[in-house]
């Protein structure tokens, strides 16, 4: 277990910069997930962290202890890679007790002792009876449970999970968040994990840090992320269905975004003059409801252009157009218990006042600072 | 009717394309393996015999060369020779092309595309160019008229070959398996004993295999560099088989036959493995 400071790290390959300078400190104990697109730099930060790449420049600190010139095996760090990268020659039972069976003879516990640690680990993997088979002999699950048995067998300090999940298919992917969860409690290993899939992100992290082009976009709480986006990038990319970001002008006592007109959230500081701001939308927060309904008037009018139930909710692709007819496409939910078909007109409105402000040129969130 | 027709066509086609195929492979391989169909008529024909055409295959046959060979002439201790030098040939090659291969395949290294590229010019040297210095060299080193003389001489000479073919089969085990190594608690050279070469073990066998070919079969560095019979290889031990009068055409073929024989069935028996060896990359091992 330790904490993690990373001061400044920098990655470059010739005159391409891969990674860079970022700072971050990952608490004792803490699930930490980095997130962003694939190609933000968040598997580069990994290879760094596991001492499989060097730095161009910057510290890597466990504990305070400066481990940025250690070799992999020195900083006792275990990797779980996106493809599992188990060992093809070896059975189960080599591959788990692999990481005990390569220490130096002078701390290497005895055959007994690794093959106790072994069956106790594979017991909390349910891999028991799978012990002699071969990895190619595996489902993707099992797999995936004896890349983390590997990982867990010499109770590292830090846990790296680079996608680990992203071969599974999707029931396999909630089990398996949940066993992580579960494990993560029971050994309280620093885990920093890797994705480029929100929702993973916002079920899995105590913390995540969103970034984007190797440059951190925002860190927090997955709650507190979703709930104030930093800027543009962390509002469209956090969520599902992404947020409607939409141009409005922000007048003395009112928001007009394209066709809709919104009420201004309480305690916003008052403006002098029109402004132009990006306002953003959850489409939870956009109800659809058949048009011609009761109070209309100021709402939007629009088609439906897709639908897509998800459980309880049913989100709504509409096709809005406003007085300059110009054409706006945004996501809002079905009202309970209607289910608009592709082409009926509809009406669009933000009965709450959940709304989010960015500045359109710096795209960072509005009053924010 | 038509189609009919286009079907008896297409059968045609077919037949044809299907006698030529057999044809031109008849042609091949009478072509090539001819040579050693004559030579194994010639080894068992006795020496009266040898001369006279017809008959094409003896009427009695004999083994009268086998045992010249075998037992009377220093050809046993030749091919004892060959083997040592084959495989302490084999053995160097590998082994030090192996940890070569290895950095150029994995560790971070500049200059890996010009280091490879030196190494694949050295082995287009003619053997010719190089062959008087080699010689002394040898010389001044004391290892004339050796068989380490031979056997370092092979494995220099086929190290190119073997670094290439190895470099190539590293680069194709997934990087992750390496890096999981290495992060589970490895020293790159136990990464190496532990994964990596295991898991490159048909990559291995079949540089081996080539290497080792290439040594046995091997006739001007160890016609220059030995001097005795002590320290001949097979190959030259033939070669200087003919007398100053007289060429015994029935010993030679029997000789060139025994020689012949160990690494034609290395080659037969490893066949699918060479060609998978040296086509690895194509598919997924």
């Amino acid at each position: 277990m330790a904490e993690v400071r990373i001061e400044l790290i920098e990655k470059r390959i010739g005159q391409k910069t891969i990674l860079p300078p970022l700072t971050l400190t990952v608490h004792d104990g803490e699930f930490f997930v980095l997130v962003g697109p694939s190609g933000c730099g968040k598997s580069t930060l990994l290879s760094l962290l596991a001492g499989l790449d060097q730095p161009t420049a910057g510290r890597i600190l466990f504990d305070g202890v400066d481990v940025t010139d250690l070799e992999p095996r020195e900083r006792d760090v275990a990797l779980v890679f996106q493809s599992y990268a188990l060992y093809p020659h070896m059975t189960v039972r080599e591959n788990m007790a692999f990481p005990l069976t390569v220490v130096p003879r002078a701390k290497r516990l005895d055959r007994k002792r690794i093959e106790e640690e072994v069956e106790r680990v594979a017991g909390f993997l349910g891999l028991s009876a799978l012990l002699d088979r071969r990895p190619r002999e595996l489902s993707g699950g099992q797999r995936q449970r004896v890349a983390l048995g590997r990982a867990l067998i010499r109770k590292p300090r830090l846990f790296l999970l680079d996608e680990p999940l992203s071969n599974l298919d999707a029931q396999l992917r909630a089990s398996m968040r949940a066993e992580l969860l579960r494990l993560h409690k029971e050994l309280k290993v620093t885990t920093i994990y890797v994705t480029h899939d929100q929702t993973e992100a916002m079920t899995l992290g105590d913390r995540l840090v969103v970034l984007n082009q190797g440059r951190v976009q925002q860190i927090g709480r997955p709650h507190d992320i979703y709930a104030a986006p930093a800027n543009l990038f962390v509002a469209g990319f956090m969520g599902y269905p992404p947020m409607n970001l939409l141009s409005a002008r922000l007048g003395a006592d009112s928001i007009r975004a394209g066709p809709l007109d919104l009420t201004r959230p309480p305690g916003m500081p008052p403006v002098d003059q029109a402004q132009s701001v990006t306002v953003g939308l959850r489409p939870e927060d956009l109800v659809v409801r058949p048009a011609n309904g009761p109070g209309d008037e100021g709402n939007g009018l629009g088609v439906v252009r897709l639908t897509e139930p998800s459980g309880p909710t049913l989100w709504v692709t509409v096709e809005l157009n406003d007085l300059n007819n110009e054409a706006f496409t945004i996501i809002g939910t079905a009202q309970a218990g209607f289910v608009p078909k592709i082409g009926e007109r509809v009406a669009v409105s933000a009965p709450r006042t959940t709304l989010h402000l960015f500045d359109p040129t710096t795209e960072q969130r509005w009053g924010a600072g | 009717m038509g189609r009919h027709d286009d079907q008896g066509r297409f059968m045609m086609n077919r037949l044809r394309t299907r006698g030529l195929t057999v044809c031109v492979l008849v042609v091949v391989g009478l072509f090539c393996l001819g040579p050693v169909l004559w030579q194994a008529v010639t080894s068992v024909k006795p020496d009266q015999d040898l001369v006279r055409l017809p008959p094409l295959f003896p009427e009695r046959v004999t083994s009268v060369h086998y045992d010249r060979v075998l037992l009377k002439s220093s050809l046993p201790r030749s091919l004892a020779n060959s083997m040592i030098v084959a495989t302490s040939a084999t053995v160097t090659a590998i082994v030090v092309g192996a940890f070569c291969a290895f950095a150029l395949a994995r560790l971070p290294i500049t200059g890996k595309s010009v280091i490879l590229g030196v190494a694949l010019v050295t082995s287009m040297f003619p053997p010719i160019a190089v062959i008087s210095p080699l010689y002394l060299l040898m010389r001044e080193l004391g290892l004339r008229d050796t068989l380490v003389a031979v056997g370092l001489t092979h494995a220099v000479y086929s190290l190119p070959l073997a670094v290439w073919l190895l470099t190539s089969f590293f680069q194709q085990l997934p990087k992750e398996l390496y890096q999981a190594a290495r992060i589970d608690g490895c020293t790159p050279l136990q990464a190496l004993l532990t994964v990596i070469f295991p898991l490159a073990r048909p990559g291995l066998a079949v540089a081996a295999l080539l290497v080792f070919i290439f040594s046995w079969n091997e006739f001007m560095f160890a016609l220059t560099l030995t001097a005795s019979d002590a320290t001949r290889t097979a190959p030259v031990a033939v070669a200087l088989f003919p007398g100053l009068y007289e060429i015994p055409w029935g010993d030679l073929a029997a000789a060139s036959l025994v020689v012949t024989l160990p690494v034609a069935g290395l080659a037969l028996g490893f066949q699918r493995h060479i060609i998978a060896g040296l086509t690895a990359g194509s598919v997924k091992g």
